[in-house]
């Protein structure tokens, strides 16, 4: 039925199957667009948001798809800027997977804010006191260079590609993608860094401050590192699931080789950076401040030094090491427990200077704020996912998404 | 965001956000005209040259 549009030689499921699979997928989607659309008309009395806590789960969730979602701003600097050329087999994909996480991320922002139709005002009345301005800057400009990066894949489909001039648009938007490759990567230096550093100079939040450099506090560093090393992991992890559910080979081993390499170190060096800046938080930070480091990691019933353990050991230096060490990089199964360890403990990062800086007390009559989100909170957080689900089913069914895809399935196709 | 705007300052704050904010606009968009108006020409080019 849509045979015309799949590429050339490429196999795919029967349009009913892939139907199926879309509706199924749609049906969470719009559960998530009704909470939304809740949210929107009735107002933020739909979460369980109130003065005392004012961040609801999906703001972990914005932060967590920003810091996954910088695989494509990573994989595009290695690629266009640093030449690695290897990585043009996976950057589609990366591209695709940052495109999906951005534009949730900025879908929250939309039902964050409450009044959607005022969304506008961070450009015009903007704050240029506040780091969350230049993040909203940043996030937009870098959506812009998403779009822009995602745009020439979305010509190579078959049909499209033989219409003239998308056929030269989508050749010289190749030739020029280094520049729009240097500028994404100048744009998520600065949103991911301040994303941090919003946590970092919360001086009534002796959980999150930091010390740093000039205007920076260390988080700000510390936030665009972890992007850049968890990032490529997250891409490696989504590669590896639509492998899993298409049930072909994507790419070939040497690129995902040299992916987790990168990860590896850039995670490795990044968790000796949070070690030392933990180190000195707890002993010279928190002292200072006139807390100890128990009054963080005790007194509730959820937030124990496990979660510091599972953060920076569990899901930092072991995936670290597994992936800077040849064999275990190289064996599939650890190099997957590597990659899925790694997205958790990014994800755990963001949920901890988000949501537990939140909660711990601050003043001596404080207490624990466990914060249990209301199902309009939980539908709009899975919403982005089924989103993401739906735009990789479609974009791999019609777009060229994977320029190995053919050579690496010739055999099956020629047997089949 | 423009300097029309009634709380525009020429200060520090203002220069810096909205001096990247617009240097980053301004090199995506330049970027895109030069890439769809070679498209363009490319294109008038080639159907130009097949008639030839």
């Amino acid at each position: 039925m849509d045979a015309a549009l799949i590429p050339e030689g490429a196999k795919r499921c029967s349009f009913p199957k892939f139907m199926l699979g879309i509706a199924i997928v749609g049906a969470v989607l719009l559960w998530g667009v009704y909470a939304m659309l809740l949210c929107w008309f009735k107002g933020l009395n739909q979460t369980n948001m109130n003065d005392y806590y004012g961040f609801a789960l999906w703001i972990w969730a914005d932060l967590a798809v920003i810091a996954v979602g910088g695989g494509a701003f990573f994989t595009g600097l290695l690629k266009y800027i640093f030449k690695i050329d290897e990585l043009k087999n996976i950057i589609n994909f990366a591209v695709i997977i940052g495109f999906i996480c951005y534009s949730s991320a900025l879908l929250i922002l939309a039902i964050d804010i409450g009044q959607p139709l005022r969304g506008w005002f961070i450009f015009w009345h903007a704050n240029v006191h506040s780091m969350l301005t230049e993040v909203a800057f940043c996030l937009s400009c870098y959506f812009a260079v998403l779009t822009i990066e995602f745009i020439p894949n979305i010509l190579e489909n078959r049909q499209l590609n033989k219409v003239p001039f998308f056929h030269h648009l989508a050749h010289n938007m190749h030739g020029t993608m280094a520049i729009f490759a240097a500028t994404g990567a100048f744009l998520s230096f600065f949103h991911q860094g301040s994303l941090g550093g919003v946590a970092g100079v919360l001086y009534g939040r002796p959980f999150a401050v930091r010390e740093g450099l000039l205007i920076w506090p260390w988080t700000f560093f510390l936030f665009t590192w972890s992007a850049a090393a968890f990032g490529p992991c997250f891409t490696l992890l989504v590669t590896r699931i639509t492998e899993a559910v298409t049930g072909k080979k994507l790419v070939k081993d040497n690129v995902i080789h040299l992916l987790a390499k990168i990860s590896g170190w850039m995670i490795f060096t990044y968790i000796i950076a949070k070690i030392i800046d933990t180190i000195y938080w707890a002993n010279v930070t928190v002292p200072g401040l006139g807390y100890e480091l128990s009054h963080f990691y005790t007194g509730n019933s959820l937030y124990g030094y496990w979660i510091l353990v599972t953060e920076i050991i569990i899901c930092g230096v072991i995936p670290g090491l597994l992936l800077i060490n040849k064999s275990t990089r190289e064996n599939p199964n650890l190099r997957l427990l590597a990659i899925i360890l790694g997205v958790i403990g990014v994800c755990l990062n963001r949920w901890v200077m988000v949501l537990q800086v939140m909660a711990v007390p601050v003043m001596s009559f404080d207490t624990w704020a466990l914060y249990i989100p209301s199902w309009q909170e939980v539908a709009t957080t899975i919403l982005p996912v089924a989103y993401g689900i739906i735009l990789i089913a479609v974009t791999y069914r019609y777009l060229p998404v994977f320029p190995q895809e053919l050579e690496l399935n010739q055999s099956k196709a020629q047997e089949s | 965001m423009f300097p029309f705007i009634f709380e525009w300052v020429w200060d520090i704050g203002h220069m810096l956000f909205f001096g990247g904010f617009w240097y980053a606009i301004g090199i995506l968009g330049a970027g895109m005209t030069y890439c769809i108006a070679k498209a363009a020409y490319d294109t008038v080019k080639e159907s130009q040259d097949s008639r030839h």
